[in-house]
């Protein structure tokens, strides 16, 4: 099943907005099971891409393809299938308890009238144990914290079992240890369960720990494309995000780190 | 747990058929259960003994009271069933059967009906019925249509257009109302559709209106787990496979055609579609499985006691059933709500 048909390709996509917002003849190309940053200024196209390649928006011209299919010829259902997504921002209205929340995950597999199977809950068990909820599964998802949340959210994406899991700032609004906590378990996802994982990163310093490959979007285009090592260089960042940085080594893992400088470093001295 | 909650289910069926029975036996001519069972098990041919009860009792019975009761349980079924398809997919704890402007567009045709001059009678529905079932759905086609663009109709644009267009169709009923001398309109026609009650005239409008709604729930009962979905929004349900703008469409026009049937014999009555899956919700949890069937037995249920209290606290006269619904639903709302220790969260 983990071959090249789930691959992930977008081949000269083009996407805009009726407001004026533009992807530009985007080009991606991520074999199965590598695991991804997207990384770029506020408005660079993160979210839209990541749209584009959940096929819930479709290119005006181009193509996104897993393995040989064309996204735009499954059915939605089927799509659900293979790509599960973590969007930004999640809430639900209701009581739902944590397992209620997981089994939506199960919804793309279930049929008419029917229940969840067996195997449904055995998949939302198996994901609660996987994420480390699973002393959670009666408490209501509503009262517990972003961090607990977000990590319920994981697990209801890994229920949908997929072989793309496509995550949008997954660690943003989370304090240090969740989010550190947060990028271990993907990063324990892709390396055992083979989930490529593509990931739209907010901090580019966590990004560069985590994730062995990077892609830079400026404006609507790929700016940057490659390890951390050749994407997160002085020049690039400097030009992209018009900040003044600093590049430095990570004492343990040496990625390269950003050091941010104030505008006028003289006046804190 | 699930056993527990087919228990739940087999208890409102039980208590459904209860009050059923209760407020076909109460009125100015009393009918006991046990006369009940045998004139309806006479009529089916099943009971051949013709003794124990009077004439009179048959005719009221098949000619007042049971089509009257059944109506009852017939809109209370059908607002509180589109009262949990509009809950879910609008996500908005104030959404109702009429949110979308159907009460409105009921209202403007029943009105219309009234002023002209014409009476007929289609399938036992007179003019009024007709025109306010043709109100319902047209005012949701004409907030679809404002609401749609570029292939989506964003929920926020539904709800906006559906205010807008509900209060430009009251504006137009208010200025009816204002020259009724000239039209010739009888107010109290009016107001008696605007706050709803049982009106029953013939079986035949059973027969038309029963088979839609049981279908309307069926088709509802299909859609649960795909409501399930759109809890989380209609981008999370995108992305856990939901065709979002198909079902949207048929969601919205099943949760329309059952209210539009229920003001085709009750008229406008509120609160039923509102609280009812409300305290479904509190007491059985969010699972639209559960909750359509369960809101359909207890809105039945609940509009059969508030039509039986309608017609006999102040019998001769009748207190609109509208007025009931809220007086008794609202309390018993706020008690489940203060007790239920469910964060309730919207």
């Amino acid at each position: 099943m983990h071959s090249k048909t789930s691959d992930l390709l977008i081949s000269d996509a083009c996407f805009s907005y009726t407001g004026g917002f533009t992807l530009n003849h985007i080009n991606l190309f991520v074999p199965n099971g590598q695991m991804v940053g997207l990384l770029g200024p506020n408005g660079c196209g993160k979210t839209t891409l990541l749209k584009l390649a959940a096929g819930v928006l479709v290119p005006s011209e181009g193509d996104v393809r897993i393995g040989e299919m064309s996204l735009k010829k499954l059915l939605r259902r089927e799509v659900a299938r293979q790509i599960a997504v973590v969007p930004q921002e999640f809430n639900i209205p209701f009581a739902y308890t944590v397992e209620e929340v997981v089994m939506l995950g199960r919804t793309p597999f279930l049929k008419g009238l029917n229940g969840e199977s067996k195997r449904d809950h055995q998949i939302v068990s198996g994901v609660l144990e996987l994420t480390g909820m699973a002393g959670f599964r009666n408490r209501y998802f509503n009262e517990l914290s972003g961090g607990e949340r977000q990590k319920i959210v994981l697990a209801m994406a890994l229920a949908q079992e997929p072989v793309i899991l496509l995550l949008d700032e997954p660690t943003s609004h989370l304090d240090i240890s969740h989010q550190i906590e947060i990028l271990e378990l993907l990063r324990r996802f892709n390396r055992e369960k083979k989930v490529t994982i593509v990931a739209a990163m907010h901090d580019l310093n966590l990004a560069a720990l985590y994730f062995d490959r990077l892609v830079l979007l400026d404006r609507g285009l790929v700016f940057a494309d490659g390890s951390p090592d050749e994407v997160i260089t002085g020049e690039i960042i400097r030009k992209v995000f018009s900040a003044k940085v600093e590049i430095t080594r990570h004492p343990k893992t040496s990625v390269p780190q950003i050091v941010l400088l104030p505008d006028n470093p003289s006046s804190f001295s | 747990m699930r056993k527990h909650k087919t228990a739940i289910m087999f208890g409102l069926a039980v208590f459904l058929l209860a009050v059923v029975l209760l407020s076909v036996s109460i009125g100015p001519v009393r009918i006991t259960v046990p006369e009940i069972i045998k004139i309806v098990l006479h009529k089916v041919g099943i009971y051949r003994n013709t003794g124990g009860w009077q004439a009179v009792q048959e005719s009221i019975l098949f000619q007042v009271r049971l089509p009257r009761v059944l109506g009852a349980v017939l809109v209370g079924a059908a607002l509180s069933t589109a009262g949990v398809l509009f809950q879910g997919l609008f996500r908005n704890p104030m959404a109702d059967p009429y949110i979308i402007g159907t009460a409105s567009g009921a209202a403007f045709g029943a009105t219309l009906a009234m002023l002209l001059p014409l009476s007929l009678v289609f399938y036992g529905f007179g003019l009024v019925p007709i025109a306010a079932f043709l109100g319902a759905l047209g005012s949701v086609l004409l907030v679809y249509r404002l609401a749609r663009f570029g292939g989506k109709a964003p929920i926020i644009s539904m709800l906006l257009a559906g205010f807008v267009t509900s209060s430009f169709l009251v504006a137009i009923i208010m200025l009816l109302l204002t020259m009724s001398d000239r039209l010739g309109l009888k107010i109290q026609q009016v107001f008696s559709f605007l706050m709803g009650g049982i009106t029953v005239t013939y079986w035949q409008q059973i027969e038309v209106i029963a088979p839609l709604v049981v279908l309307g729930i069926v088709a509802a009962m299909f859609f649960a787990v795909k409501l399930n979905a759109f809890s989380i929004g209609e981008e999370g349900a995108a992305y856990l496979g939901i065709n979002v703008e198909r079902e949207k469409m048929i969601i919205l026009g099943v949760g329309s055609l059952l209210t539009a049937c229920a003001v085709s014999i009750g008229g406008l009555i509120g609160f039923v579609g509102l609280i009812i899956p409300h305290a479904m919700r509190l007491i059985l949890g969010p699972d639209h499985r559960l909750l359509i069937p369960a809101s359909a037995l207890a809105g039945a249920a609940f509009l059969v006691i508030a039509d039986l209290l309608a017609r006999t606290l102040l019998s001769p006269a009748e207190i609109p059933v509208g007025v009931l619904t809220a007086l008794i639903g609202a309390p018993f709302f706020l008690y489940l709500l203060r007790r239920s220790r469910r964060e309730y969260a919207f």
